[in-house]
């Protein structure tokens, strides 16, 4: 068994330029399996990235182009080379210089956020137009999945028109969480990811900029979402401007003033909001009170409770 | 990562004869469901209503206790020192007055019979409004789950056996509450919303001091 996978490896080297002694690999097999008991499939994938990565060879390269084409819906676990047929949904403003491209794609079955990274070097994708991309890797980030670009990315732009589909959601409930990170925040200014007490996960403690936004939970009492409400949303449906949130919170001397005055406004209330679900998330593009309850709604209630 | 559990809609009279609860694992963290004779399994629910009686039966602490009316029957709320906001909240909020609240299921064996309370994780002051739109919503959530019991879901399967439920009962529990929310109307003035804001700035004026 061992001696079979070390053939298909060797060969699979030479293939690429790389002249691997079989009895190395096979000595590495056998140790991985054998005496520490590895499973089979992770003993190949630690001998590969040994080799690959002391012959600076990206794993896309070894495992090839054809990666295994999925629908967004499918994507559930992270560092999965896939191919994906998707629409370039929006793309987002991106102050990171390691980052070229960054927004959402999107196919028939869900939205998922992507990254084109600048050092990968792919050609930039243009919103409203449909690609084919191949060799996309799956990934994670606070609980979302996302895809990466890299270097062994295929791009190819497609003349078909990919319908997006569920992605748009439209939900009326009740506000029963603001969740924290709402408010006033600070964001960083090279990668727009928002501040945890001053420091920004990728480049610590950075000065920020300010911003404006919500974490909404909202729950009809079959489904809950969390609602992102951009500053866009959070200052036209709070009436309160990042510049009066910074006044707010400067005459409170605390920053959570304005997550508390919000929560006040939001808290227990009705509200019908609508924008691209991603996951759990939707993020919002529209969101106002609930419509007041008339007669006709207390009556048709009625005569389904009679209908009975 | 664990799913937030949606806050059921239930009507006062409904979740006070609940008295069947089970987790679905054995796990110490696993969540634990108060079924109701409806089918509704509930870890978090979502009800509004009126205050109409708040006390602070605490020793050393506060630890307040509210009823909060709805047109089938009274909740009771329970909220200490490990619900810091909303105790705050009552502290503050001065019966009658519609609030909203979101909070987990309890329910305490007396040896006699299981009684059934909220947990509150928030709670808000709200207008009629608001309300009024809770009152249907839960009708509508209640005669949908009343119509569901012809199924078998495991969980009305449960409810069934467990409550033998008089489905005419609770039919009348919501067309009592849908009538309500007319003559309410008619008897009485809704309440000036900005009398619902204006005990909101005082409470987070008090919060500072």
């Amino acid at each position: 068994m061992v001696k079979d996978i070390a053939e298909q490896l060797k060969s699979r080297f030479s293939e690429m330029g790389l002249d691997v002694p079989l009895e190395d690999i096979e000595s590495k097999l056998d140790e991985l399996t054998n005496k520490f008991g590895v499973p089979v499939d992770e003993a190949k994938r630690s001998v590969v990235s040994q080799y690959l990565k002391e012959s600076n060879i990206p794993r896309g390269e070894f495992y090839g182009k054809d990666s295994n084409p999925v629908k967004v819906r499918d994507i559930s676990s992270e560092g999965q080379w896939v191919g994906l047929k998707a629409k370039v949904i929006q793309l987002w403003q991106s102050e990171s210089d390691s980052i070229a491209q960054v927004g959402l794609i999107g196919d028939e079955t869900g939205i998922i956020k992507f990254v084109n990274w600048a050092k990968s070097a792919r050609p930039l994708v243009e919103e409203g137009k449909c690609y084919v991309f191949k060799n996309v890797v799956t990934d994670s980030w606070q609980g979302r999945f996302q895809v990466n670009f890299n270097k062994n990315t295929e791009i190819q732009e497609i003349e078909e028109d990919i319908e997006v589909g569920s992605s748009v959601e439209d939900i009326t409930g009740a506000i029963v969480d603001i969740q924290s990170g709402s408010g006033l925040i600070k964001r960083c200014e090279s990668c727009n990811r928002a501040l945890v007490k001053g420091s920004c996960g990728e480049h610590g403690k950075v000065e920020g900029k300010y911003d404006l936004r919500v974490k909404a939970v909202i729950d009809d009492g079959k489904i809950v979402r969390d609602a992102i409400l951009n500053r866009e949303i959070t200052e036209k449906l709070t009436g309160i401007t990042l510049d009066a949130a910074k006044k707010m919170a400067e005459e409170a001397l605390d920053p959570s003033k304005v997550v508390d005055v919000i929560t006040e406004q939001l808290m227990g209330h009705y509200y019908r909001v609508k924008g691209p679900k991603v996951g759990r998330y939707i993020l919002v593009e529209e969101m106002e009170r609930a419509v007041p309850v008339s007669d006709g709604d207390i009556q048709d209630a009625i005569a389904m409770a009679e209908g009975l | 990562m664990l799913e937030r559990e949606v806050a059921k809609r239930i009507f006062a009279q409904e979740y006070n004869e609940s008295n069947l609860t089970f987790k679905e694992s054995d796990d110490q963290y696993a969540p634990l469901y108060l079924l109701t004779p409806t089918g509704a399994r509930c870890n978090r629910v979502f009800i509004t209503g009126t205050l109409t009686e708040k006390e602070d039966i605490g020793e050393s602490a506060e630890h307040w206790r509210a009823r909060v009316a709805d047109p089938t029957g009274v909740f009771t709320i329970y909220a200490g020192q490990y619900q810091p906001e909303a105790a705050q909240m009552l502290s503050l909020i001065e019966p009658p007055q519609f609030i909203a609240v979101v909070g987990k299921t309890n329910t305490y064996d007396t040896g006699e019979g299981i009684i059934t309370s909220i947990r509150p994780e928030s709670i808000q002051v709200i207008d009629a409004e608001t309300r009024d739109r809770w009152i249907i919503e839960t009708a509508k959530h209640t005669l949908e789950r009343i119509a569901a019991l012809g199924n078998d879901d495991p969980d009305v399967t449960k409810a069934k056996e467990h409550y033998s439920p008089d489905l005419e009962q609770y039919k009348q529990m919501v067309l009592q509450a849908l009538k309500s929310i007319g003559t309410r109307q008619t008897v009485e003035e809704k309440p000036e919303k900005d009398d619902a804001e204006k005990v909101g700035f005082e409470v987070m004026d008090l919060s500072k001091t």
